[in-house]
């Protein structure tokens, strides 16, 4: 052994910061080399899959909004579309796009805090929003008033901002008359101009090299970029297999969770590997349906054409997987989310009931959506009174445990390379990394130490 | 609760910290919702410690501490002892910290058989048998209704707390605020089974304003009958395994009276 190889280490962050909820990281280094790149997450379990059994089929919709103060439509959604399909039944029309225009407020709320709030500050070198807004007051305060907007959405529709009250299965509980729509209308179409200013800005960042070479897992839809519904659908990795999709049903049988000893959360893995939900892989898989404007800001912000759906056996151009640049797609999507709230406002006739029927009955239901942060998926078993057997809950967080922890391994592995042994720059940088995935630690777990492990020599140097 | 809240008395602007617990971030999010007011506070105070907004991690004393969510594990019961010793004043937010949080439905359960539900292994996580509120385990000067908390009544509190005075936020029910609101009641109107009579006030009376009964995620108001309530909602189709459910769920502890509401009403 030569006499690097024998030197190891342990590097420690004491908390994870600007991400919602809190863990650690684990990074152990050999010589120049690491070892083991573990995101342990600490988060108290809060056993939300055990307290749903017992509960009323009409109540996961509200309950498990409580996992996520941060996405709370997307476990609602989720929730509901689990249950109805458990109950058989359908939501659609006018309920189906107030669904989907709820949840563009959840992305444009969710996705321009992190832009603004939580990520900007690495790209322009501030630890905190409070700190870069006095150099870039603008465009703070526009971040803002375009969150703003997001949360307009969400508090017209759900009652509330946060836990929105409003949401049920089948549908709401009150549904909007048109004109209620309109001052929304008049408040979105300045957040377009403020979301195209935002990709505008964000693509002027400096943007370091990075690949996430994990297979991309994203929902589906044929003809419309996927939020509230969709079919789940693999990108592959490595480009020598094809794209392929698998019902909602059969989710269990490709998405296996494991528990590991450094962690809270359960990992989970598709078909055995390591893989990415988020805005990443849904730009891959269903970019070619963004809307001409948010297509051209895509091409404006440097992301070039999404790659089109390849037919099977065609080569795979996956496009951009830079995770540095995923602020640049989730602008984009902001963008397309904006005009898309348009779209569905303008076309709004309100439907003749607010809801449709479920009656429970004794099946298993799947239902999974687009969270801002990637697939979140449900399943509930319920009995023929509709009380809940067993519920299952899969956050995108959860999946992308394994594709961060091997994206923080590269990028470690690329700094000792070049020399850089500092701890407080490999610890920043491994804040950044994992900072470009927006992990929402609360679904899962909270708490991020990190600590390099060193092992030998430097070891009394790391204490 | 104890008297109203004081200014640091030297000129800087005073210290916050904010900190997480078991909880979904969806209280201290409330802050980051503040986008009108945002920036404002943020030149009135220095924020100190706000893992979720900022790098620069100070640590203590803070002049005013804002906690979210629970005490489930013994670590997090040791962390707040030493967030109260470093804090001049310490406000709880939200129905995690002041109530347990529907984590806390744990609390009428086995945890062990929890923990086997989730985890496979169970023996490699640490938690209590218990969700409990901050005020369990340190004196807490305020407490702030919601699951989750409402973004005005936060900014009355950090006002209060800047002008040193006691934050005027009401101890009364629902009902008042759909009153105010000129809400039709809907147990009235339609027979709809609602918590507003014995829910604190905070969040405005949304869910009677969109159609459904309050479902109680502000906890209990100052003065509850929930004796008078139960009647109501039996009357209204619910069994007691319904009652019991409606409020065991985002404030389970803070509503524990059910059961001896339930048992008053079941005496001849
Ligand atoms: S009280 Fe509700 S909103 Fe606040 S942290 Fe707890 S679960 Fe989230
Ligand atoms: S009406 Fe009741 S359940 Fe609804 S938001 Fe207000 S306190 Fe919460």
């Amino acid at each position: 052994m030569t006499e690097s190889a024998a030197v190891s280490r342990v590097l420690r962050i004491p908390a994870l910061t600007r991400v919602e909820g809190e863990a650690a990281l684990h990074l152990v280094i050999k010589g120049h080399t690491v070892i083991r790149a573990q995101l342990k997450i600490y988060e108290p379990p809060r056993f939300f899959e055990a307290f749903l059994r017992g509960r009323a089929h009409t109540e996961p919709p509200d309950i498990t909004s409580r996992i996520c103060g941060i996405c709370p439509v997307a476990y609602q959604l989720s929730a509901c579309r689990a249950v109805e399909d458990a109950c058989g039944a359908v939501v659609d029309g006018q309920l189906s796009a107030l669904r989907r225009l709820l949840y563009c407020g959840e992305w444009i709320e969710s996705q321009t805090l992190h832009i603004h709030l939580l990520h900007a500050p690495d790209f322009l070198g501030y630890d905190d929003v409070f700190r870069m807004s006095r150099a870039h007051v603008t465009h703070v305060q526009r971040g803002l008033r375009l969150k703003q907007a997001g949360n307009a959405v969400i508090e017209l529709l759900g009652g509330r901002a946060i836990h929105p009250v409003n949401v049920r299965l089948g549908g709401f509980h009150r549904t909007p008359a048109r004109s209620e729509l309109r001052p929304l209308a008049e408040r979105l179409r300045i957040a377009l101009e403020d979301a195209w200013d935002t990709v505008r800005w964000v693509s002027g960042f400096d943007f370091p090299d990075g690949e996430c070479d994990v297979d991309l897992f994203a929902l589906a839809e044929p003809d419309t970029y996927a939020i509230e519904s969709g079919v789940p659908t693999v990108f592959p990795a490595g480009g020598t297999r094809t794209l392929h999709s698998f019902p909602v049903h059969v989710f269990p049988d490709h998405v296996a969770e494991e528990q590991v000893p450094h962690s809270t959360a359960l990992h989970s893995r598709l078909d055995g590997r390591r893989h990415l939900t988020g805005s990443l892989a849904r730009f891959a898989i269903s970019g070619h349906l963004l809307s001409p404007l948010a297509l051209q800001a895509a091409r404006e912000a440097g992301l070039g054409d999404p790659p089109l759906l390849p037919r099977a056996g065609a080569a795979l151009d996956r496009g951009s997987t830079n995770p540095y640049r995923s602020i640049l797609v989730r602008a984009v999507e902001v963008l397309y989310a904006v005009e898309e709230a348009l779209r569905i406002i303008d076309a709004y006739e309100p439907p003749p009931r607010p809801h449709v029927d479920v009656p429970p009955r004794a099946a298993v239901g799947h239902g999974a959506t687009e969270a801002p942060r990637g697939l979140l998926y449900h399943r509930y078993a319920l009995d023929s009174e509709g009380r809940i057997t067993e519920a299952c809950l899969v956050p995108p967080t959860a999946q992308n445990q394994g594709a961060i922890e091997e994206d923080l391994r590269h990028a470690v592995q690329a700094e000792l390379a070049r020399g850089v042994v500092d701890e407080s720059e490999l610890a920043r940088l491994c804040e950044r990394v994992i900072r470009n995935h927006d992990p929402c630690i609360s679904c899962s777990a909270h708490f991020l130490d990190l600590d390099i492990e060193r092992h030998g020599s430097q070891a009394k140097a790391a204490d | 609760m104890s008297g109203p809240v004081q200014p640091p008395n030297s000129g800087r602007r005073p210290r916050v910290g904010v900190f997480k617990f078991a909880s979904c971030d969806g209280c201290q999010l409330t802050l980051l919702d503040c986008e009108d007011d945002l920036l404002a506070i943020a030149e009135e105070i220095e924020v100190a410690h706000f893992l979720e907004a900022s790098s620069d991690v100070g640590c203590g004393p803070y002049d005013l501490s804002l906690v979210e969510g629970s005490v489930t594990t013994a670590e997090d019961a040791e962390r707040i002892r030493r967030i109260r010793a470093e804090s001049r004043r310490l406000v709880t937010i939200g129905a995690c910290a002041t109530a347990g949080g529907v984590q806390a439905l744990r609390n009428y359960a086995d945890v062990t058989d929890y923990l086997q539900t989730v985890y496979a292994r169970p023996d490699y996580i640490a938690t209590l048998a218990t969700s409990t509120p901050i005020s369990a385990h340190v004196p807490v000067d305020f407490e702030l209704r919601g699951c989750p908390i409402d973004r005005s009544q936060l900014l009355e509190v950090i006002t209060a707390f800047l002008a040193g005075r006691k934050p005027g936020v009401p101890n009364h029910s629902v009902c008042f605020s759909c009153k105010r609101r000129g809400t039709v009641c809907v147990t009235v109107a339609h027979g709809t089974p609602c918590l507003g009579p014995v829910t604190h006030a905070g969040c405005g009376a949304i869910c009677p304003a969109y159609g459904r009964g309050c479902y109680g995620c502000f906890g209990p108001s100052g003065t509850t009958n929930l004796p008078a309530l139960v009647p109501l909602m039996r009357r209204d189709g619910m069994s007691d395994e319904d009652v019991r459910r409606f409020l065991h769920t985002f404030n389970v502890t803070a509503f524990a009276a059910v059961e001896e509401a339930l048992e008053e009403e079941d005496l001849p």
